[in-house]
């Protein structure tokens, strides 16, 4: 059905839209996530959380909503989502670093409402995973509704994406491949890519900084041509860009830490690492976050060895972890749901199975001051459940982002049999005998 | 709590054969009837014996204390790919899709992998016992019932032909797969294809009428037909067509299939319910839910689909069980439910539909599905709820044996936990 006539009925009462400046939230057991539970109010004003405490009291000009003895916690943050972008691989060459995400961002996909409307609230959308050096990646906000430069999460840190493995090798041939023959076609054609691609960046970030200190020293020089796909990886090289690196095997990722390390780059996080259990200790040390998946596997070969346990096993080895969804791979309203599972497969503690989706994935992309906790002086991006939001019986009830309620469930419910009647009646108009009739040469 | 499950992983380990025993001070939830706090339930054998608030404990049974702890009946997958898929991208682990549109003869029991990873790991999530289907074409061979324990598919086999698989041609202009091609076409070539198609259905049908006539009777030089013989119990309307029909003209066309063929059918992986509800209650025709983890069928559709399908077919009383189609998937079975619970289905009917409620559907209800005197010890004993992840499943027996909890993931945890 037409995106946009569905965006449409999804515009928000204005009793709640307007109330940009406060709300006190009372009755409510809010979960912090790094400060433990508070039984008692939250207070948003201008966007950010205000207050939090057990007996704060209503200022008269906020909007109180009464949670009725329901639970408060985070916006999720999905630290690998392919939601909300119209493209996502440009992968006819290895290396696509020039590529941006940012300019295919398409705020009416559908897939955003129904993350938004799981309790995610800013998603990491990245390039695929075609090519061994993906495209740059975008931080956006889940703002449904608004345009794509609103989407934006300002300030985010910039970030790209790589990949390894069995996606990046498909192109280099097999038993079911008929297009045109792409290098690399093996894991040492992977570490070959990425290494020639640094020493590139290397040599071209040689040729700036020469050209900065001959400029300096007051000399006439002609500044190097700008390449594109090498800015990007210099950014890394300079530690102003963070890498994502899809991965799966044990090996590939010691491969790559060693890659970066031999050029003096950190990896930032290792997406899926699916294997990455068996290396947690190299992980911990080189400083790279693990992002994965709750309990996916057996999908491909490089599948095979994945447990759900590995989650647990990375943050007990020290690593920062989180959990994504790869949406549309697995989708985002069952996030709060795979965070659950590690109560289960390595029986972490609550606080523990939701910082998987909130305050960690918000340290791996560096916007930890702004979300991924409820503390005074964060954005008030707030997830509004009914039950423990850890419990499979939860739903989600309300989300605020900055403040602004961007999802809510009763409106939504109300909203369904409106949208029901305009689809009916835009088939009505398609059947033929709804048509004028048209005689034969009337035209 | 880890430590104790490994005591307990390993003591079932070392327990091969049967043994009698009798669970003490355990919360028994019957299913068949309500749950009673604080009872003993008495195996012999195979078999439960007897349970009860005042059960004694005959002698020669090993005495498992269980305060605390719940058993209940082990859950069934009813729509699954088990032992027929290892991994998901590599073409010669798959066994599930046969060539050709016509194969009634195919039988997925004897292609079921008893060493295969993904039985283990199921059962890790309380699931004992999984209805194996097959597809491809457009009838695509027998489901078979299968415990998931055993040394060999005869030992695992509960039932050998609980189902024919069947999927009617399409009539959907975006479709994938073998019988049109990948793409988008017209409705007016679609259409036609499906003429011809449902004609080619028809027609089978016809023939295994014409056999079941010629073989009541069989002249001389008559030769058996594998594949005829095979639709033998589907016109006897001893085993039903599983027909695959999850949009509205599909359930369409199948109610209506049915009703000419004078089948009895199952429809599994149902999406656009609504229509039908009352038409299946009334028809007494069972369901198999989707995948719930699939995403809502249009852009415009509620948030809340697939997951409110189970509490709309409970609502209208159309009997149903949970399928998770895909081989990643059983182990989420029970979560799957506990989704469906979340969005308005009772506790209790959604613990039926993982139990007695497919039982009662694949006719394998006389023995499992149920804790009920006389039935298979087939049983999960757990801390909690089995529908959340919060709650642990602490052991397992199928027939009367204990049955380990261990599996390619749990070993993996515990070998590289060491490195940490």
């Amino acid at each position: 059905m037409n995106r946009r006539l569905f965006l449409s009925s999804l515009v928000l009462a204005p009793s709640l839209a307007a109330a940009g400046g406060s709300f006190f939230i009372k009755n409510a057991k809010i979960l912090t996530v790094t400060k433990g539970r508070v039984d008692g109010a939250l207070l948003i004003r201008d966007g950010k959380i205000a207050a939090i405490g057990a007996n704060l009291t209503a200022p008269a000009d906020a909007l109180t909503l009464d949670a009725e003895g329901g639970y408060l916690m985070p916006g999720i943050v999905d630290c690998h989502a392919h939601v909300g972008a119209d493209a996502i691989n440009e992968g006819t060459i290895s290396v696509s670093s020039m590529v941006r995400i940012e300019d295919v961002l398409a705020p009416d996909d559908v897939q955003i409402y129904r993350g938004l409307a799981a309790g995610v609230t800013t998603s990491n959308v990245l390039h695929g995973s075609a090519n061994t050096i993906g495209g740059q990646c975008s931080v956006v906000k889940m703002r449904w509704g608004k345009s794509a430069t609103q989407m934006v999460f300002a300030g985010a840190k910039p970030g790209i994406k790589f990949a390894l493995g069995e996606n990046v090798k498909r192109s280099g041939g097999g038993t079911n491949f008929s297009g045109t023959l792409r290098y690399p076609a093996t894991r040492m054609g992977v570490e070959d890519v990425v290494r020639e691609a640094f020493n590139d960046a290397r040599a071209y970030q040689r040729q700036r900084d020469e050209y900065q200190t001959r400029l300096a020293k007051g000399e006439r020089v002609l500044p190097p041509r700008r390449d594109f796909k090498l800015e990007p990886l210099v950014e890394v090289l300079e530690g102003r860009r963070l890498v994502h690196a899809h991965c799966y095997r044990s090996d590939e990722i010691l491969m790559l830490l060693r890659a970066a390390e031999e050029f003096g780059f950190r990896i930032r996080t290792l997406q899926h690492g699916l294997e990455a259990y068996k290396v947690a200790k190299e992980i911990a040390k080189h400083g790279a976050g693990v992002s994965t998946f709750a309990d996916s596997w057996s999908y491909k070969i490089e599948a095979y060895d994945a447990i759900p346990y590995n989650a647990a096993l990375c943050m007990k080895a020290g690593v920062l972890t989180s959990l994504n969804t790869d949406a549309p791979v697995t989708q985002q309203r069952h996030l709060l749901q795979d965070a659950a599972k590690t109560l289960r497969y390595g029986q972490l503690t609550d606080d523990e199975a939701l910082s998987l989706i909130t305050i960690n994935p918000a340290r791996q992309l560096m916007i930890e001051d702004r979300v991924g906790s409820l503390e005074v002086g964060k954005d008030a991006d707030i997830v509004f459940t009914d039950k423990h939001p850890l419990s499979l019986y939860a739903k989600v009830r309300k989300v605020f982002i900055d403040g602004e309620v961007y999802f809510d469930r009763e409106q939504d419910i109300r909203q369904r049999a409106e949208r029901a009647e305009r689809r009916k009646a835009l088939i009505e108009k398609l059947k033929p005998a709804a048509r004028p009739s048209q005689k034969k040469g009337a035209r | 709590m880890q430590r104790m499950l490994l005591a307990a992983a390993l003591v079932t380990a070392a327990l091969t054969y049967a043994e009698d025993f009798a669970l003490r001070g355990v919360t028994v939830h019957p299913i068949s009837a309500p749950e009673i706090p604080n009872a003993v339930l008495v195996v012999t054998g195979d078999r439960i014996a007897a349970f009860g608030p005042k059960q004694t404990i005959p002698k020669g049974h090993r005495i498992i204390e269980a305060k605390g702890l719940h058993v209940y009946p082990g859950m069934i997958d009813s729509a699954s790919v088990l032992g027929l898929s290892e991994i998901g991208s590599v073409r010669e682990t798959q066994d599930i899709e046969e060539l050709g549109d016509f194969n009634p003869q195919l039988r997925t029991m004897i292609a079921f992998n008893p060493g295969s990873e993904h039985i283990p790991v199921s059962r890790a999530s309380g699931i004992t016992a999984s209805l194996v289907v097959p597809s491809g074409g457009f009838i695509g061979g027998q489901a078979a019932m299968m415990h998931l324990d055993g040394w060999t598919w005869e030992e695992m086999t509960v039932a050998p032909s609980a189902a024919m698989q069947m999927r009617l041609p399409s009539q959907e202009t975006t479709v994938t797969g073998r019988a049109f091609g990948a793409g988008r076409r017209t409705f007016a070539e679609v259409r036609r294809r499906y003429e011809e198609q449902m004609q080619q259905v028809r027609l089978f049908f016809e023939q295994a009428r014409a056999y079941q006539a010629r073989k009541a009777n069989p002249a001389l030089g008559f030769k058996p037909d594998l594949r005829l013989e095979a639709m033998m119990p589907v016109l006897a309307g001893k085993t039903p067509l599983m027909i695959v029909a999850p949009k509205e003209r599909a359930i369409r066309d199948a109610m209506a299939f049915a009703e000419r063929e004078k089948v009895r059918i199952v429809l599994a992986g149902v999406r656009e319910v609504d229509p039908f509800l009352e038409e299946l209650a009334r028809k007494k025709i069972p369901v198999v839910l989707p995948d719930l983890y699939q995403v809502p069928l249009e852009e415009d559709a509620s948030i809340d689909d697939p997951l409110d399908v189970p509490a709309k077919l409970a609502k209208a009383g159309v009997a149903f069980a949970f399928g998770s189609y895909n081989i990643e998937r059983p182990r989420n079975l029970p979560f799957q439910a506990a989704n469906a619970v979340g969005h308005g289905l009772p506790h209790e009917t959604a613990m039926r539909a993982l139990t007695l409620g497919a039982a009662e559907i694949w006719g394998v209800a006389d023995r499992i599905g149920s804790l009920e005197a006389g039935k298979l010890a087939d049983l999960i004993l757990t801390d909690g709820d089995p529908l959340e992840p919060r709650t642990q499943i602490r052991q397992m027996w199928i027939l009367g044996k204990p049955v380990s909890l261990e599996n390619r993931h749990t070993r993996l945890y515990e070998q590289y936990k060491k490195r940490l």
